[in-house]
């Protein structure tokens, strides 16, 4: 007789009572991101005390509410920093950051890039739906050329923001980016970014039928879901095909969003090397540098 | 067999839109939100490979694999979900 | 590692009892006497000092510093890891305040413990960099969006720098609020003797833990382990208690409750109460000849130091002047003052800005005198030959 996980006792441990159903819209990726951590968590078997998780603002924003453990809904675009924090005084949580493109790419792209610099301990699950949901479909950074938001009506003129890309540059351990719609491969790396220490990264390209959807043609949820189908190519034949491939096929797959993992590496993080530095300090006689700061100045 | 949480479905469609062997269609009731939860066809081939569950948004589907049932197709690929092997 | 203090290590590491350093440092060492284990911030002048002392000190007390990438993401910082268990700091200067607002409505709002220094200089703007001022007063009252009340406190000398911090702890702790310790220019740039206090002087406070079972436990309403008390236990992080800490309005539980009026008024009315009930408790003074006093200087921060010499000269040449040094400014002492202006016939507020406490001055006086406020703008202390003007005396 074989034990297996079910939904229903996902729920019953890692929900909070009274919260669901949840105030997402039908069709939406961010109860599938729910779900997938959920699943990712339960694999991992880690004690739900110590693990805290952070939030912006936005739709990614409830997350937090729904799962039963310690959350901070924080400002704009600055989860990231307020986890930076949460970690400096207890090294022994685990930080989990949920965040969108706006708060993340948009207002929060200092804070974004310096904890990847850093290697700061955490995992931050940055759910891009190309648009400004919450607030009813203002243009994002991450949004594909000529899309169409509230603030863009005639069309984005904007480039879109690659965050895999430069969290790859800053030397972010463990960057991957997923669609919502095939479960396996993004359950399976969400796992190792959450046992990874260091920066994480796991961009999910998630469904929005009613603020993306609805003003891009496709309203349709069955549509929408398989665009991301359509559009979406792994890593791996991207870039062989950018290499090797004939100029057809290169034109074929340029507008398409290469996923999978992106970088898998492991350096020391921050605060790996601040203990370090704690300990070597400790050791010293304790002769007080106080007075050495007087007479230098 | 699959069980659903009725009050919980919002009537996304996507688990009927994304199953492998199209065994679900939309009941006839309606549920408290106006839309119709899924529900398996009388001549059905789940195969319990339990994308449903692991798609739904809502947390809305489980599914119970059953001790006695027809042929059951072996598939390839491990449920990352979590089959503990006793 | 998770920080503990120990009070044999932190005196090691600040050194001898009786020192010679400049106001900044005052604020490292009151910081690292009050038990502070994280620090983040940003450079910028003149508070520059403070995040050195403190990326020197703080690591060798086993405490965390983090120079973080601007003034936003310190004070997120620093909210986090009070969050996380840690009595957290940071040191900015008038452009970094204005930056830091959004999230000082944040640690309102959630009740967040934390402590700001603010050495201000001339504004608005860049405005001259090194040079001392006081025009951040009214904005550390209302400077972040909605209702809410604020502490602040305005040391005067060096010594104060480091007592004042201590007490900013102490402040913080106890009303679970965050307090601004409003120093200048001047003061932060000044040499002068501090003493370093023994142990057993101290008083300080550490913030309600919350120990109650779990399911019992209610986050956002009055404390369940203290009587009559307003303010919440603290659930830290980590110790199991699965707060969900919002800056939405939120309900007795912790979850957003944007859509009723009255689950609003409640929660500003309590966080704001849990000063405005202790008002007479946070006031903080120094009076100096007041008894029979004709004019008052109402002062507070470096303006203090020439007002006092001033009313020292107009004394001996026969002027019954007194000064009221105002410790706290924020929440203002209304009721003092106006008991001050029955007895006196002129209130005078010396201030380098344009006139900003002098205005809950006039207005705590109710027109039982004459005030008059005595601004000084570009970086300079007043003289005290420009105060005995407004004093009517020749030297």
């Amino acid at each position: 007789m074989v034990e297996v996980n079910t939904a229903e006792k996902l729920n019953k441990k890692f929900l909070r009572e009274g919260m669901w159903p949840t105030i997402f819209c039908n069709g939406c990726g961010h109860g599938v991101v729910l779900e997938y951590t959920f699943w990712a968590l339960e694999e991992l078997g880690w004690d739900m005390d110590k693990v805290v998780f952070a939030s912006g603002i936005g739709c990614s924003s409830r997350l937090p509410g729904y799962i039963n453990a310690d959350g901070l809904h924080t400002t704009h675009g600055r989860a990231i920093a307020f986890a930076t924090g949460i970690k400096a005084a207890n090294p022994d949580l685990k930080l989990v950051v949920f965040t969108g493109d706006g708060d993340c790419a948009g207002i929060g792209g200092n804070h974004f890039i310096h904890a990847a610099r850093r290697n700061i301990d955490m995992t931050v699950i940055m759910i891009n739906n190309f648009i400004y949901g919450m607030t009813g479909g203002q243009l994002a950074p991450t949004a594909p050329l000529g899309s169409i938001a509230t603030t863009a009506p005639y069309g984005n003129i904007e480039p879109p923001f690659d965050i895999c890309n430069l969290a790859k540059a800053l030397g972010a351990n463990y960057v991957a980016r997923w669609t919502v719609n095939h479960p396996y491969q993004p359950i399976k790396s969400l796992k190792s970014a959450l046992e990874k220490k260091g920066f994480s990264l796991v961009e999910f390209l998630a469904p929005c039928p009613t603020a993306f959807g609805r003003r891009n043609k496709l309203g349709d949820i069955k549509k929408h879901w398989e665009w991301y189908d359509n559009n979406s190519i792994l890593i791996e034949d991207y870039e062989r095909i950018m290499n090797y491939g004939t100029e057809k096929e290169k034109e074929s797959i340029k507008h398409m969003f290469p996923i999978g993992v992106f970088q898998d590496i492991e350096e020391p993080g921050f605060f790996e090397r601040y203990e370090k530095l704690v300990n070597r300090l400790m050791e010293k006689t304790k002769k007080p540098i106080a007075q050495k700061a007087v007479v230098r100045k | 067999m699959i069980e659903v949480k009725e009050d919980w479905c919002k009537g996304c469609n996507i688990c009927i839109e994304r199953c492998p062997v199209d065994a679900l269609e939309q009941s006839e009731t309606l549920n408290k939100r106006g839309v119709r939860p899924p529900k398996l066809k009388k001549n059905n081939e789940c195969n319990y490979c339990r994308l449903c569950e692991l798609l739904c948004p809502d947390m809305a589907i489980t599914v119970i694999p059953e001790e006695i049932k027809k042929d059951e197709k072996k598939s390839l690929l491990i449920p990352v979900g979590g089959r503990k092997i006793k | 590692m998770i920080y503990k203090r120990d009070p044999k290590l932190i005196r090691d590491v600040l050194g001898n009892k009786i020192q010679f350093i400049l106001g900044d440092m005052a604020c490292v060492y009151g910081g690292i006497i009050a038990g502070v284990s994280f620090f983040g911030g940003y450079p910028i002048t003149p508070a520059s000092e403070v995040a050195e002392g403190m990326a020197r000190m703080l690591p060798r007390v086993g405490g965390t510093y983090i120079q973080m990438e601007d003034e936003i993401g310190s004070i997120a910082a620093v909210i986090g890891a009070s969050w996380g268990g840690a009595k957290s700091m940071t040191a900015t200067s008038g452009p970094g305040f204005s930056l830091m607002m959004e999230n000082y409505g944040f640690a309102v709002m959630t009740e967040t413990p934390c402590v700001i220094v603010n050495v201000q200089r001339t504004g608005p703007s860049t405005g001259q960099p090194t040079l001392g001022a006081q025009g951040d007063m009214m904005q550390a009252r209302y400077g972040t969006h909605g209702d809410f009340e604020a502490i602040a406190l305005a040391p005067s000398t060096v010594q104060e720098c480091l007592d004042f911090t201590v007490e900013a702890f102490n402040l913080a702790e106890k009303y679970r609020n965050p307090v601004c310790v409003m120093a200048d220019g001047e003061i932060g740039h000044l040499r002068e003797r501090i003493v370093i206090p023994d142990e057993k002087d101290l008083n300080l406070i550490k913030r309600t833990e919350a120990t109650i079972a779990k399911d019992k436990y209610i986050p956002f309403t009055n404390s369940q382990t203290i009587k009559n008390c307003k303010v919440p236990d603290f659930p830290t992080f980590g110790t199991g208690y699965h707060t969900y800490v919002t800056g939405l309005t939120h309900n007795e539980k912790g979850f957003p409750a944007t859509d009723k009026q009255k689950d609003h008024e409640k929660l500003v009315k309590r966080i704001t109460s849990k000063i405005t009930d202790d008002a007479d408790k946070l006031v903080k003074v120094e009076k100096q000849n007041l008894d029979d006093a004709d004019i008052a200087f109402v002062t507070y921060g470096a303006s203090a130091r020439p007002a006092e010499t001033a009313m020292e000269i107009a004394r001996s040449k026969g002027k019954k002047v007194g000064l009221l040094r105002l410790k706290i400014v924020w929440p203002f002492p209304e009721k003092l003052v106006s008991k001050l202006a029955k007895n006196v016939d002129k209130i005078i507020v010396p201030e380098m800005n344009l006139g900003q406490i002098y205005h809950p001055v006039k207005e705590a006086s109710c027109g039982n005198c004459e005030v008059e406020v005595a601004p000084k703008i570009g970086g300079e202390m007043h003289l005290p030959d420009e105060l005995l003007k407004y004093l009517g005396v020749k030297n």
